[in-house]
């Protein structure tokens, strides 16, 4: 069980949130001008690393805000948060 | 008869207060303080219970937690019976009954013992091998093989205690009681830290308390003076919370941890009554200190299992903490020097040793030498190589070990005795520290696991740490709490620690006898019966990683997770591989450490609270009125309303064509409705919706869409424009939570820009719809002074209005096809808005209906339902729902999904209606639909979603995907079923009122 320094409210218990998958993975502004394998891209293609991954978190049972993590799957660690749209730290 | 080995009064039993107790239906005496496992000690019983495989006499073994034969059921047949509780953990209380297991019919003669003597033919893998052919005997075979094997009984009756949780945060936790645990929560305390400490066991202190060997002190004291002095001062510091009976089960990552705390286990029947029976600790530690100590391990040798077979450490235990000796002719069978204190613990108190059987060569510590001195014979480099006694050890036959360890020579020495101490040296207790994702390092000199790499922040002091000696414990404790808790002085610093303990031990596996391997019974886990013949069985059969020997031989797997077994497993498997130890790695640690009760983990979410429903605020009116009640969502829903001991259909039939004919109500409560305003506010529904926004009108409202990024649909629901800038929108009941969710996502995330704000309104407003061709002429008895007239309220508005002094919106948007209003008032006038509407309509025959009769009725007209008519592969497209789709928008979520080749395809499956030939056969939802009937196999085209006979049609109709179905109108299909196939055509799913005249009706 994470605990996890949301940006805004503190340290909680993983309880109160919700994983929300890969992060900085941003929408395209021109969707009509994308081929399918662009939009699928986009769409469907998702990393799935062993070590250090950044992903979106939202503190659902708690102010409701999406901010991002840097968690190394292996073990767990959270090396970092941040909040939505601030730079992701350098690895 | 029973003989009383009660040697010598000791300050943790209270002698004043004498406990009878029942075993196996037979009364005996113990004393408070006692558990169960001493009292029967005391009164010489030492067969307890049956091994799982063979069924084998077993007696008690050990003294704590790590237990694994004395498992016994306690207060059988009672409501508050436990199967598989250790009789060591027990404390005995008046009244208190227990049983073997594992035996019938009794454990004195076992049927079952026949096992052990056809053991020859349960090799490992038993199982696995003989009971695979025919495959489909299985289940017949398992259904014997359960009732054969298998432990304690649960209770069948409900469990009459009470459960709780508690959250604790404390800056540190301290794992065990022992010396190093109290002088570490002691330090942590003193030092500001808010500690918790928190201990297996009902007494503080320990192996240390009993520790009276003379040739070791703090201070100038034996330690159990010492450390008894120090538990004292415990009191006064503040800081300390203690905690005994109290065991931690599991230790998850960022120092969370899950503890047992027991409060009634050891009370009498009459003081449990209305207590909280055990508590489930959550504990979040900044820092976590584990002093979780060591277990003694056993030997391996031919035989070692009879009762009568004990830990060397157990033994001591039992006679200087509990004053009982377990036999009246002891001997010790050891590989270092351990064995010798509890040999003098004995012989101090006018307990016959026998004599001590070491594989050693020698040692020259003073405590062997005192051993010599008090004419205890000592067999230096010799084996035990079979036991005698059925039912209790009778004798032991030693022989010489040779030099390099693997076989035996001489002659045979035989040594009657009822009572063998085993020492095999002692085995850190790192599972609580490998269950936290720390790792792991083999120590080849020690021959033990340690810990090595911390992935939290923890400390492991004592000997869970690798520490052994008194003064190398207080040594490195001392260090570690300095560096853990970022100190410069403790109370560690002034002590002065004399010792003489010799550290010398000669590690063997597995000990050679003189008959071969496949003739002996070595047990290495004595709970499932695996031995080390099994693990090398598995070796030559090509088992190579330890997990996998592990399942194969179910060593490791019982109760008791090889708490004692394991390392000797690993040892052989390592010896007979060629490889090292610290190469082969263990077996994972799982939680729980010891097994926990069903009650502590469920806490107080039983009964009522075990799944937490949402009513709306008629919800009283609807149990009044006898209404059946669905779950949607968390809700609990209105389902129908029987009448006069109607069926759900016959209800439904009649509440369809009331609606229809005069009016009904709805209580529409639960759609989820999202409170949008912001100057953004109509883009941003252009964006979230299928369909255009910015044009609907103040006081308008408009069916929306909405899709996933992958153009599948998501929800749907009216939105009416309320303001300038202010929407509400509704959602399905069960998309309500997500559909916010997705919203502020993508608000967030995507489109931070904009300016909108979202809140959550489902529960502030209560819904009442009515529909029906009489709904306007009750809305204008409730509410007399509102145009109602289509030109002022026509279809797909809103208007604000008062129904007496209470505030309220009508909506005129219709789910059914009829003419139709959404009254919404403040939830906490739902009821009396409910009461009124019904009042009203009397003379129109109001009808209540449910969610039953609103699927009938929307499914009349062809209406979806997203989740029943939708799964999550349906695009707009493919429901015919073209119309929706605003070509003109240049973006919305999923609209450039809609343009993937995979989602143009022609074939996709689409939402068609489907008319039964006998229009009186209603097919079955979920049913599939074929083409063809006389192919095998057939392709599947589709299945039906949504199936019901309208009583307004006087038919059956239905709503099916259909692959390719747009195409098909009117053409025959099949839905094969059981018995019998049903021919099907291809229908506009709009059954009802196409031209939709109704609405105005």
């Amino acid at each position: 069980m994470f605990l996890i320094n949301c940006p805004y409210c503190g340290e909680r218990d993983q309880q109160e949130f919700k994983a929300g998958g890969e992060a900085h993975i941003e929408r395209p502004k021109q969707p009509t001008e994308l081929s399918d394998d662009e939009w699928a891209e986009y769409l469907f293609m998702r990393k799935n690393i062993k070590g250090i991954q950044f992903e979106r978190w939202n503190h659902s049972h708690g102010c409701r805000k999406w901010f991002n993590m840097v968690r190394d799957t292996s073990n767990d660690e959270i090396k970092a948060i941040y909040k939505m749209g601030e730079k992701p730290p350098a690895q | 008869m029973n003989k009383n080995l009660r040697v010598k009064s000791s300050e943790y039993i209270d002698e004043t207060n004498r406990i009878s107790f029942k075993f196996n239906g037979k009364t005996y005496h113990g004393f408070k303080g006692d558990t169960l496992a001493s009292a029967l000690l005391a009164n010489d019983v030492h067969l307890v219970g049956r091994s799982f495989k063979y069924h084998r006499p077993r007696g008690i073994m050990t003294s704590g937690s790590e237990e694994p034969n004395a498992i016994v059921q306690i207060d059988p047949g009672t409501n508050r019976t436990e199967p598989n509780v250790r009789a060591t953990e027990v404390e005995i209380y008046e009244g208190l009954e227990a049983s073997s297991q594992n035996c019938w019919p009794s454990v004195e003669f076992d049927i079952g013992g026949i096992n052990n003597f056809l053991s020859p033919f349960f090799p490992a893998g038993f199982y696995y091998k003989t009971f695979m052919w025919p495959a489909s005997f299985w289940e017949k075979y398992e259904f014997f093989i359960r009732h054969s094997a298998g432990l304690g009984k649960s209770p069948t009756s409900s469990d009459p205690d009470i459960y709780d949780h508690r959250n604790i945060h404390c800056d540190v936790l301290v794992v065990g009681a022992g010396i190093s645990g109290i002088l570490a929560a002691k330090n942590a305390a003193k030092n500001n830290f808010k500690t918790l400490l928190v201990d297996e066991k009902n007494e503080l202190g320990g192996s240390t308390v009993y520790e009276n060997n003379e040739f070791n002190k703090i201070n100038n004291k034996i330690p159990s003076e010492w450390l008894k002095k120090e538990i004292e001062e415990l009191k006064n510091i503040k800081n300390l919370e203690i905690k005994t009976r109290t065991s931690v089960a599991a230790y998850h990552q960022y120092n969370y941890l899950l503890a047992r705390e027991n409060l009634t286990d050891h009370l009498e029947a009459k003081d449990k009554t209305n207590k909280i029976r055990q508590r489930l600790l959550k504990i979040r530690a900044k820092k976590v200190i584990l002093a979780t100590g060591a277990l003694e391990r056993p030997l391996i040798f031919n035989n070692n299992d009879r009762p009568g077979i004990m830990l060397s450490s157990a033994i001591k235990k039992y006679s200087e903490f509990y004053g009982v000796a377990c036999g009246s002719k002891n001997v010790f069978f050891t590989n270092n020097d351990s064995a010798y204190e509890s040999a003098l613990s004995l012989y101090n108190k006018g307990i016959n040793v026998e004599a001590i059987v070491d594989i050693r060569d020698q040692s020259e510590s003073k405590i062997v030498k005192k051993v010599k001195e008090a004419g205890i014979k000592i067999y230096w480099s010799h084996s035990i190589v079979d036991t005698t006694g059925y039912k209790r050890l009778n004798s032991i036959s030693i022989m010489k070990l040779s030099n390099d360890g693997t076989s035996v020579t001489g002659s045979k020495i035989s040594i009657l005795c009822d009572c063998l101490g085993v020492a095999g040296g002692w085995t850190p207790a790192v599972h609580l520290y490998t269950q936290s994702g720390s790792k792991l390092k083999f120590d080849e000199e020690k021959q033990i696991f340690l810990p090595n790499q911390n992935t939290s922040e923890q400390i492991s002091v004592g000997s869970c740490g690798g520490d052994f000696r008194i003064d190398e414990i207080l040594k490195n404790l001392n260090q570690k709490l300095k560096d853990t808790l970022n100190i410069n002085e403790t109370d560690l610093d002034s002590i002065k620690v004399e010792i003489d303990q010799e550290n010398s031990k000669r590690n063997i596996w597995l000990l050679p006898s003189d008959k071969p391997l496949g003739k002996t019974k070595p047990f290495v886990d004595y709970q499932n019966d695996a031995t080390a013949k099994d693990i090398k069985l598995a070796l030559r059969e090509g088992f190579r990683s330890i997990e996998h020997v592990k399942r194969y031989t179910t060593t490791g797997m019982g109760t008791d997770q090889g708490k004692l077994g394991n390392m000797h497993a690993l040892g052989i498997i390592a010896d007979t591989a060629g490889v090292k130890m610290g190469e082969l790695g263990t077996t994972t640690f799982r939680p729980p450490y010891t097994p926990l009760t069903f009650g502590t983990i469920v806490g107080r979410n039983v009964g009522k609270f075990f799944d937490i429903f949402r009513r709306t605020p008629m919800n009283d009116w609807h149990v009044e009125n006898k209404a059946e009640f669905e779950n949607v969502g968390q809700w609990k829903r209105a389902w129908y309303y029987p009448i006069n001991g109607e069926t759900m259909h016959q209800a439904v039939q009649r509440e369809s064509k009331a609606a229809r004919e005069s009016a009904g109500i709805l209580d529409a409560s639960t759609l989820g409705k999202i409170d949008i305003q912001g100057s953004d506010a109509s883009e941003f529904l252009n964006r979230v919706y299928t369909n255009a926004w910015s044009k609907l009108a103040i006081g308008k409202c408009r069916y929306g869409l909405m899709l996933n990024e992958d153009g599948m649909v998501y929800d749907d629901g009216v939105t009416t424009r309320l303001g300038e800038n202010h929407y509400l929108m509704t959602t399905t009941t069960g998309g309500a939570a997500n559909v916010l969710g997705k919203l502020e996502d993508y608000l967030q995330t995507e489109w931070p820009e904009l300016d909108v704000y979202l809140t959550s309104v489902t529960d502030h407003y209560a819904t009442a719809s009515l529909c029906g061709p009489n709904s306007k002429k009750i809305i204008k008895k409730i509410i007399p002074d509102l145009d109602l007239s289509d030109e002022s309220f026509p279809h797909m508005s809103f208007k604000e209005a008062k129904i007496g002094n209470i505030q309220c919106r009508i909506m005129r948007i219709s789910f059914t096809g009829e003419l139709s209003y959404e009254i919404n008032v403040q939830a906490s006038y739902g009821k009396d808005l409910w009461k009124k509407c019904i009042e009203a309509g009397k003379e129109f025959n109001i009808t209540p209906y449910g969610t039953e009769t609103m699927h009938l009725l929307r499914a009349e007209k062809g209406f979806i339902i997203v989740g029943q008519d939708t799964d999550g592969t349906m695009t707009p497209i493919d429901l015919q729902m073209d119309w929706i789709v605003s070509k003109k928008k240049y973006d919305f979520i999923g609209k450039r999904s809609l343009y993937r080749s995979d989602t143009m395809k022609e074939d996709r499956k689409q939402l068609v209606g489907l008319l039964t030939e006998d229009p009186n056969v209603i097919l079955e939802e979920g049913a599939q639909i074929v083409s063809e009937l006389n192919k095998s196999p057939v392709e599947m085209l589709g299945h039906v979603t949504s199936s019901y006979f309208s009583p307004n049609l006087n038919k059956s109709i239905a709503l099916a995907v259909v692959r390719g179905g747009k195409d098909m109108m009117g053409k025959q299909l099949f839905v094969p079923m059981e018995n019998k196939n049903i021919n099907v055509t291809v229908a506009n799913p709009v059954f009802y009122d196409e031209k939709n005249e109704r609405l105005n009706a």
